[in-house]
């Protein structure tokens, strides 16, 4: 008798959602829906950070090195595919492993600064890539509850679709996996005209004047259209849309209280897994009411 | 907008430099303002993308490399999604970025920015991961005038467990800081 292989998929969790980081709640609730409907995520041993913006903002070779130590280290365990659900983590990863088979210059150099060699045959996965691919009967056949009467906006920001040439994922201008899911579940996505805008990224810190202005505008036009709460799969926009709303009120005079809910945390509460177990409880923006939506 | 534009710059390998470490090839560029129109955060932009590539394209090496728009570029890549002429216009920002700290050129007014880039590469250089906590300690430490601007988001964070005191240190730290010394 044959007995079916699982799929074992390397998990890449990066910096910013791993426990005791600022975006915890996403790691937990990716976690929880994967035990869940599968599939099974196995942490990729004793990765490091993808070092983001900042690394490429500042040194291209440094940049595409810490990412590929990470694939090299995929490869060593024999993963063909990884999941790494932070845009930023997934983006930084697709576009060095890119970099790397076109340039056999830097291919070199990196093999030598990450003491590994890097073939580059693991396929390198964001998380609406996962569910896509993966777990959309799940969600039909478990699926426990569904929610009454709740309009999500999709938010995909900047790094799950761009640049379209090397990630080659969903429509850059109007992307719709997002919404499918949200559909999936039974919610109503919501046709709005922010899906792609930038947030900000990573100037929450360093120029935050420009991150206000620019999830003020985005939180606008998601309540302008009718959205009761806000669907992301990035740990960066869910910090700066669901942080900066207090700060956003002062500046701006408008108050929204929107919840910025992550898609796997309404995965999860679509298949009854608690909202305390998927972290919900760690938001700015109360998410009392998405999660009554589902009762 | 007034700039003098010598022989010696025009005839400057600038350009050259430039299309060599990014592999874009600036003069495809015909100025159509498109990367501009999209750009989010031109409005507080010294000079618009599009102007920065004509800075390239001229040999104007000092314009381009001490502008705030370098700095202030989000890496949405909007503007290379929609470049009708293919130029990738956010990767040649990492390009003048990485020439301009070379050159010992970058703006003093975006200070901030480049301060939280080398912060945040510090606790990747010395843990292997990000340690939040310590980065914006760090950061905070050196750009003082911040200091006060996380008040209320800083505790509420702590207070959820959002940032924690121990450091995510790795087992390969000594792989990753020799990572940071082969691609110095």
């Amino acid at each position: 008798m044959q007995i079916e292989e699982k799929t074992r998929i390397g998990y890449y969790p990066g910096c910013a959602i791993t426990m005791g980081s600022s975006s915890e709640e996403y790691g937990t609730s990716v976690l929880r829906v994967s035990e869940a409907i599968g599939p099974e995520l196995e942490e990729i041993h004793d990765w490091n950070c993808c070092g983001a913006s900042s690394a490429h903002a500042t040194n291209h070779k440094l940049s595409t090195a810490l990412s590929v130590r990470n694939i090299s280290l995929a490869e060593k365990y024999g993963f063909k595919e990884i999941l790494a659900p932070c845009p930023m983590c997934s983006q930084r990863l697709i576009i060095s492993q890119k970099d790397v088979a076109d340039d056999e210059k830097l291919k070199k150099d990196v093999e030598d600064a990450i003491e590994m060699p890097c073939n580059g045959d693991v396929k390198i996965l964001n998380y609406l890539e996962l569910i896509k691919n993966y777990c959309m009967d799940e969600i039909a056949e478990k699926k426990k509850k569904t929610p009454k009467d709740l309009k999500i906006a999709s938010y995909y920001g900047c790094l799950l679709v761009r640049p379209p040439k090397v990630l080659n994922f969903d429509d850059p201008e109007n992307p719709k996996s997002m919404d499918e899911i949200v559909e999936a579940i039974g919610a109503i996505p919501v046709d709005w005209e922010f899906k792609t805008n930038c947030c900000g990224g990573g100037f929450t810190l360093s120029r935050t004047d420009v991150v206000l202005k620019l999830t003020n505008d985005i939180l606008e036009c998601a309540v302008d259209a009718g959205a009761d709460a806000i669907a992301v799969a990035c740990p960066m926009c869910h910090a700066n849309l669901d942080m900066r709303q207090k700060k956003i009120a002062k500046e701006y005079n408008r108050k929204f209280n929107i919840p910025i809910v992550y898609i796997s945390e309404l995965i999860g509460l679509a298949l009854d897994l608690g909202p305390i177990s998927l972290g919900m409880n760690k938001h700015f923006i109360d998410t009392e009411s998405v999660v009554n939506a589902f009762a | 907008m007034k700039i003098k534009i010598t022989t010696k710059e025009l005839t400057s390998d600038f350009a050259k430099e430039v299309e060599e470490r990014s592999g874009i090839d600036v003069k495809k560029c015909y100025q159509c303002g498109k990367c501009t129109a999209g750009c989010p955060v031109a409005y507080e932009m010294d000079y618009m993308p599009n102007q920065i590539i004509r800075f390239v394209q001229l040999g104007l090496k000092r314009e381009a490399l001490t502008s705030r728009t370098i700095w202030l570029c989000a890496s949405c890549i909007t503007c290379t999604t929609r470049c009708p002429k293919e130029v990738k216009i956010a990767e040649l920002m990492d390009v003048l970025r990485e020439m301009s700290l070379e050159e010992g050129l970058a703006n003093p007014l975006e200070k901030n920015v480049i301060t939280f880039h080398q912060s945040f590469l510090n606790s990747v250089k010395k843990h292997g991961r990000i340690s939040e906590l310590w980065m914006l300690n760090e950061y905070k430490m050196k750009r003082p005038k911040t200091a006060l601007q996380d008040l209320i988001v800083g505790p509420q964070m702590l207070s959820k467990g959002k940032l924690s005191f121990l450091p995510h240190d790795i087992k390969g730290r000594d792989a990753v800081k020799r990572i940071f010394e082969k691609c110095k």
